[in-house]
């Protein structure tokens, strides 16, 4: 089976893109980065703020059950087109990682099926490459947890 | 068949990560890397199968025996780091298809 999701990060440079086609209209893959309440089910955070617009900003929190802020990121909205793209920064709060640049890239391929170009521009290199291996400390610890949280509330 | 991806399901079972791990500094032959298991020798021989079938291991006739080694080459791509990333990513974007599947049916 053909991976679904694919990420390009070639060797020596500062960006990453990552790809990944949907069975979904592009319509409904757009909504589910721009309504709060959808960000929320998919990314596991809350959004404290999110306004979908040009020159808008956002806010994304996530708490463990003791009130803990476990991770909090933010960032400002460029261009945004809708159905077709968004353009942000991407910054986690309390973290040496600098702040991002993303494009987002929403395509229709068919009525039911649609593609998401993700263009990640990183400050440096290395800056990307510590990015790309926070999975293994982090990444992967968290959405196991967030995995059983569901399972454990069904 | 995507070989890239039976790469990671073979390091995917903990005996055979242990089996390559073992390799690492050694080249041994089956048997010899059999008795580092309580596992049964005919399941140890699976695996050196598997391992062997998506390219992790090469073999090597030495006189009579056969000696596992491991191929760098394919050691290399699987120590590429972007996977986890990427699962990481694949997981975050099934969960938005589920969620949006959902939302359309309601």
């Amino acid at each position: 089976m053909e991976l679904k999701t694919k990420v390009n990060a070639e060797d020596g440079k500062q960006e990453i893109i990552i790809t990944r086609e949907f069975e979904l209209p592009v319509n409904l893959l757009f909504k589910a980065y721009t309504e709060a309440e959808l960000v929320e089910q998919w990314m596991g955070n809350n959004v404290l703020k999110l306004e979908s617009k040009p020159h808008g900003a956002y806010l994304f929190e996530t708490k463990d059950a003791q009130g803990n802020t476990l991770f909090r990121a933010n960032g400002v909205i460029h261009e945004y087109i809708p159905n077709q793209k968004i353009t942000r920064t991407f910054e986690m709060e309390d973290t040496p990682f600098p702040v991002q640049l993303e494009f987002l890239e929403f395509t229709e391929l068919t009525n039911e099926n649609s593609k998401l170009t993700i263009h990640i521009i990183y400050k440096s290199t290395a800056d990307r490459d510590l990015m790309l291996q926070m999975p293994f400390a982090k990444g992967i610890n968290m959405a196991h947890n967030q995995l059983q949280k569901i399972m454990t509330n069904i | 068949m995507n070989l890239r991806r039976d790469v990671f399901q073979a390091i995917a079972d903990p005996t055979r990560r242990a089996i390559l791990l073992l390799l690492a500094s050694q080249s041994m032959t089956a048997g010899a890397i059999a008795s580092n298991f309580d596992t049964a020798r005919p399941t140890v021989s699976k695996h050196l199968q598997i391992l062997t079938e998506c390219e992790l291991l090469e073999k090597e006739q030495t006189g009579r025996e056969i000696y596992y080694q491991l191929n760098p080459k394919k050691i290399k791509e699987i120590a590429d780091f972007v996977e986890p990333f990427r699962q990481m990513w694949d997981d975050r974007f099934n969960k938005l298809e589920a969620v949006m599947r959902n939302y359309k049916s309601k």
